[in-house]
């Protein structure tokens, strides 16, 4: 490898833009005419819209038009829509009621959008928007999903009676049965994984143009994959033909998913500039993130597992309730089913498992992916059923680990999945002595002296990413295919441009895309431009989301690659007259191995373009593309080690120690890598310590800004100890798993299990508040 | 934010004759550090807004021996850093800059802070404890009598605090304990010692605002240490309760709080 | 209608703005300059820190009228040409910056913490410090690790010119 190949440490191309401010986010574009959109908003959480009228706000300075959803409905456009069908046990169909992106009957969570006012300046438009008067006739309630399935509950969508979207289930039940029947010991739990808000720190924008002249579309959106919202929105939604729309998502704020799905905003912006001529730029405010941005998590599960006399399991048998708020977004039903049961196995050898999992409307903003989608749901519901059962049985954690442990690969599950590799005692053993947790009791006594309650945790996590085979996701009910694409395009010159459908929001992909050019011709990364998030300029992709960047983007890159080098290689032998299987590419040059006969690497580049010495047939150019589909999902596991301290007097919960040992196969480039983990880590550290989202009876939001919903900040959180052990991956080229996610996933059940340790009392729910740890301290003292 | 119209005064004459003028649509806007997230959330729309900033006699900070007074117009970072109070009172100087976060220290004022009364504020805990003076355009008066209730002052229209002035007591200090949102105190407790017994003022738990903890102030008077809270409960139904914590929860606080507050003052 | 006149890195700009007008809005829509961002509406996240006569201030909290008179310094104006400044560089030798979108407020916090701190900063005080800054990204490690490196490095040049 060159110094800026695979696994070297390159400081990021794309960082200097933004330290110096001159990064370009949707809400920074401005185009000729453009004004600016406001968004009507429900108050209620659900009502039926008696009346709305618009005439005192289309009469206010400023106003170039208020629209409303009849309007929309009107022109075509189409309701949203979830894009993957998941069946009930009993094969009927989930049950998916109408979203239209403007409500003109019904609202069903406050926050929902009912129109649009467009306005010279924002401040004018959110005036107007305070005119229209809308008269709401008020609905009953149901904003918890274990109540909206009871008798008499509220009903939200007449397609979906008892608010049951579907009724799912996966493993066999029978056998699952029949190991708990002869069980030595079962260990229960109840769980809830609470409902989080993603909070990118860019609010989400949308900037829709419309051009009479050309008859053409332009939006720019804060997307994790401009092509799928492209896709969707023509096919779908009807907003614009698919070679008339062109959009782009320029620098884009982070996004853990909540980026990923086409909201009813973009839609209504493009639509917007059509009717009113001009071009329309919506930008959310943080309140209106909290009321519109598809939440995460929210379970209400019973888990139940089986051990012999021995402590091996022999079965699991999980009961969740899935709460998807009122309406199906894009990937919603997946993430609590082939996202989630898929991996209640883990990383232990489970005979028998069985899951059924109920979707559910409530009067809540939807839920969707949100980083690490199901898995760290699966992750939470197993590794505090281990805790817990190792505690139950006197036994020590890790040993019960060791003692379940898959060691042969690959593995077959219960619930589909087939591990390809993975060295699970590997990571155990790091992360014990990262953790010295040989001299944790010596530091729980020390700590005692203080006054402080110390507690170890311990979660040994395994997920499944680099989403994914196309024909597996198919064969579930996806309604696209999970490949990606890349076009490698090398200039004459030979520089090189990457075009990737993978898109970058906080990932560092200039940097990491440009690696592999390094490493394959000994380039500088500098020679290289990654071009990626706009739908004119790359062919197609499926974008940015489940940690697939790496093992299926890069694989896509890789594939390309191959096709260019051996292109250049074969114009490189006939220039030099040599044996095509003799020429090498390496720091810049071409040449003809255990010779002095070469070519710079710019000059074979410069003769495929000028064609002048070209072997009889070759085409002209060096240009090549790939798409790439993985054969399975890939498996990064890892063990993490929670140290906590706390304050018995206020219930405090500190980090004192938090260490990660992942195995996430190759390692591109580490630095990008560990910054990975550290901001997984801190959202899952905040999930269960801080992020708790909180409903009122009647449907309100209480914890809708940073004053009451609780964002991790610099205080709450340790340096984090992170290492890698390498298995790789045998399912793609590069030997890739992917690391977005690990550290939300795995991070959770540590920290609980840690604090649990402390306080003596296993009865303590996510987010653990000084309050409920005080309380749950004072249950057993 | 609804529209406004912004005003700047250099003069307190000037300032308070502009909101005779402006009447009960005009606010004075010193740090804005509360006021404007206010207004841009459109919870309120006042149709002028009068800038303090400028003021000149709202500025600055005496120390005279032991006493002290601070300029309404002061910011926390001053305060904060002020060499003096932290010499004669470094318990003040201390809470100051516990207030929000550095950019707020840097905007918001002690006249601000003392006038909105919000039930989080930090000064107002140390103002009572310290049996402080608020000192008006108009006249001056205790601490006690100024503080009346949630958000709730003995202001009147167009009254501008000055200042705020205190003797400095033999020990002090301040404890917060933070709400895990808003960063605001869900418990912030000020002792303050002196020959004459000791002050407990009490912040963020209140559900009428900051309040003297008595029970806790005979305790301490008789025996200034943490074990003379042990016995002590604070009363459960003064106590806020909301989605952070329990009255319960924060009746709690105000007892851990104030014995850590005495064992900072005694580490003084 | 008002007319302010603020000296935004180091040029004195005019403009006419409404009173309401944020001193961030009047950055990026008057001035252009977007690489300050506002993250929330309630003052907290502080993605829009500028310097407003040399101390950092949420510009989101402040109107563009009360900073008429006074001098300016965003991200854009903290660099000395091309060659960045010791903060900036050393938010990127450290990968103290993912997205970048709370970048330049945690930038300007970190440039204003440095100079009040000085090379006496600790983890701690720097964690602190960072009470009104949000990242979502970074888990803030190597931000901590970034700003602690500025402060030594920032303290070196200092020491020289002594």
């Amino acid at each position: 490898m060159g110094v800026e190949g695979i696994g070297a440490k390159v400081l990021r191309k794309e960082d200097r833009r933004f330290i110096t401010g001159r990064g370009r986010y949707v809400d920074d574009m401005s185009v000729p005419g453009m004004k600016y959109a406001a968004f009507v908003r429900s108050p209620h959480a659900h009502a039926k819209i008696a009346s709305l009228d618009t005439s005192a706000a289309e009469a206010m300075p400023g106003v170039i038009g208020v629209l409303n959803g009849r309007q929309l409905q009107g022109d075509g456009i189409g309701n949203l829509i979830c894009g993957w069908a998941v069946s009930s046990k009993d094969g009927t169909p989930m049950k998916m009621g109408a979203w239209p992106a403007l409500a003109s009957e019904t609202v069903r969570h406050v926050g929902q959008a009912v129109a649009i006012v467009v306005a010279d300046t924002q401040a004018q438009a959110r005036d107007a928007a305070e005119a229209v008067m809308v008269e709401y006739g008020e609905l009953p309630v149901v904003t918890r999903a274990v109540d909206a399935l009871k008798d008499g509950a509220p009903q939200l969508h007449p397609e979906a009676p008892g608010n049951l979207i579907f009724d799912w289930e996966i493993g066999d039940k029978a056998a699952t049965d029949a190991a708990f029947a002869e069980a030595a010991h079962v260990t229960k739990l109840h769980i809830h994984n609470n409902r989080l808000v993603p909070n990118p720190m860019e609010p989400r924008a949308a900037l829709g143009l419309y051009d009479p002249a050309e008859d053409h579309y332009t939006c720019w959106t804060t997307s994790q994959n401009p092509h799928v919202a492209r896709l969707v929105m023509s096919a779908f939604y009807n907003v614009a033909p698919e070679h008339k729309l062109r959009v782009i998502a320029p620098d884009v704020g982070g996004g853990f998913g909540s980026k990923i799905y086409i909201y009813p905003e973009e839609i209504v912006c493009l639509w917007a500039s059509k009717r009113t001529g001009v071009p329309v730029k919506w930008t959310s405010d943080r309140t209106e993130a909290f009321l519109t941005d598809a939440h995460g998590r929210d379970h209400e599960t019973e888990v139940e597992m089986a051990l012999d006399a021995d402590n091996k399991i022999l079965a699991l048998r999980v009961e969740t309730v899935a709460n998807l708020g009122a309406y199906m977004s894009l990937f919603s039903s997946a993430t609590p089913t082939y996202l989630y049961a898929t991996l209640l196995s883990g990383q232990y050898d489970i005979p028998a498992i069985h899951a059924n999992v109920k979707a559910v409307y409530t009067n809540t903003v939807p839920v969707d992916a949100y980083r690490g989608a199901g898995r760290p749901e699966a992750t939470y519901v197993v590794e505090r059923t281990m805790e817990t059962a190792a505690r139950e049985l006197g036994i020590s954690p890790a040993d019960f680990r060791r003692k379940n442990f898959i060691r042969s690969f690959p593995h077959q599950t219960p619930v589909i999945m087939a591990y390809d590799a993975g060295d699970f005692d590997a990571t155990l053993n790091a992360g014990m002595e990262a953790a010295d947790v040989a001299g944790f009791e010596a530091r729980r006594e020390e700590a005692k002296s203080r006054g402080k309650l110390r507690g170890l945790g311990m979660s040994c996590y395994i997920e499944a990413c680099g989403i994914a085979p196309s024909k597996a996701v198919g064969s579930l009910g996806a309604g696209v295919g999970l490949w990606e694409s890349a076009e490698v395009r090398v200039n004459p010159v030979g520089t090189i441009e990457i075009l990737t459908g993978s898109h970058s929001h906080g990932q560092g992909h200039e940097t990491t895309f440009a690696q592999l050019v390094a490493e394959r011709f000994g380039l500088p990364v500098d020679n290289v431009q990654v071009i990626h998030g706009d739908t004119d300029k790359v062919q197609f992709g499926m974008g940015t989301y489940g940690s697939r960047s790496g093992a299926v983007g890069m694989s896509a890159i890789h594939k390309a690659l191959d096709k260019v080098e051996a292109k250049a290689k074969k114009i490189a032998a006939h220039v030099l007259e040599a044996d095509e299987g003799d020429i090498v590419i390496e720091n810049g040059e071409v040449k003809v191995a255990g010779t002095d006969k070469k070519l710079g690497w710019h000059e074979v580049c410069l003769g495929a373009y000028t064609g002048h010495n070209l072997p009889d047939g070759m085409e002209p150019g060096l240009k090549e593309g790939a798409f790439y589909d993985p054969t399975n999902f890939t498996f990064p596991a890892g063990c993490y080690i929670c140290e906590v301290e706390v304050d018995p007097e206020t219930g405090t919960t500190d980090i004192i120690q938090f260490v990660a040992a992942d195995d996430f196969g190759r390692v591109i480039n580490p630095m990008i890598v560990e910054g990975q983990v550290h901001g997984g880590l801190a959202q899952g550290i905040g999930q269960a310590l801080l992020e708790g989202t909180h409903y009122d009876e009647s449907g309100q939001l209480t914890t809708a800004s940073y004053m009451d919903y609780a964002m991790p900040r610099a205080w709450d959180l340790p340096m984090f100890k992170v290492s890698t052990t390498e298995t790789l991956c045998p399912g793609n080229p590069l030997g890739m798993k992917g690391c977005g996610e690990a550290g939300a996933i795995g991070s959770p059940p540590a920290v609980i299990n840690a604090i649990t340790d402390a306080i003596g009392n296993n009865e303590l729910t996510m987010p653990a508040t000084p309050e409920k740890v005080w309380k749950a301290l004072n249950a057993v003292r | 934010m609804y529209e406004t119209s912004y005003h700047r005064p250099s003069s307190l004459a000037e300032a308070t004759q502009l909101a005779a003028e402006k009447g009960d649509e005009a606010k004075y806007l010193s740090g804005g550090m509360t006021l404007i997230p206010t207004m841009k959330q459109r919870l309120a729309a006042p149709e002028a807004l009068i800038d303090l900033r400028h003021v000149a006699e709202l500025k600055g900070i005496s120390v005279n021996g032991r006493l002290i007074r601070i300029g309404g117009g002061t910011t926390h970072a001053e305060v904060a850093t002020n060499d003096e109070i932290k010499s004669v009172c470094p318990g003040f100087a201390a809470l100051a800059g516990l207030i929000g976060d550095p950019a707020v220290r840097h905007m918001g004022t002690v006249g601000g802070s003392v006038a909105n009364f919000d039930p989080a504020a930090d000064y107002p805990a140390a103002l009572l404890a310290l049996g402080a003076t608020i000192h008006t355009d108009k006249r001056e008066m205790p601490a006690d009598e100024f503080f009346q209730g949630l958000f709730e002052t003995a202001l009147d229209e167009g009254e501008i605090v000055t200042a705020v002035s205190f003797e400095a007591p033999d020990q002090c200090a301040y404890e917060k304990f933070r709400n895990p949102a808003s960063r605001y105190a869900m418990c912030g407790v000020f002792v303050a010692r002196r020959a004459d017994g000791v002050k407990v003022g009490v912040t963020g738990s209140g559900s009428s605002g900051a309040f003297h903890w008595s029970d806790a102030e005979s305790a301490l008077s008789g025996n200034f240490s943490p074990e003379a809270v042990d016995g002590l409960s604070a009363s459960e139904d003064d106590m806020i309760a909301d989605i952070h914590g329990s009255s319960a929860y924060r009746a709690n606080l105000v007892k851990v709080v104030t014995k850590r507050a005495v064992k900072k003052a005694l580490a003084h | 209608m008002t007319d302010v006149t603020i000296t935004v890195n180091g040029r004195e700009m005019k403009g006419a703005v409404e009173d309401r007008t944020l001193l961030v809005q009047f950055l990026r829509e008057n001035l252009g300059l977007t690489g300050t961002h506002v993250g929330c509406d309630t003052s907290q996240c502080g993605a829009c820190v500028v310097h407003v006569d040399g101390r950092a201030v949420k510009s989101c909290t402040m109107l563009a009228v009360q900073a008429s008179g006074s001098s300016v310094t965003t991200i854009e104006g903290l660099a000395n040409g091309q060659e960045l400044h010791p903060v900036q560089a050393a938010f990127r030798e450290h990968h103290g910056l993912q997205c970048g979108y709370c970048t330049p407020g945690m930038i300007m916090t970190a440039v204003d913490m440095i100079e009040r701190h000085g090379s006496s900063l600790d983890e701690e005080t720097v964690r602190e410090e960072l009470d009104g800054n949000i990242c979502r990204c970074t888990g803030y490690h190597n931000i901590v690790k970034a700003i602690l490196s500025a402060a030594g490095a920032s303290q070196a040049p200092a020491m020289a010119a002594e």
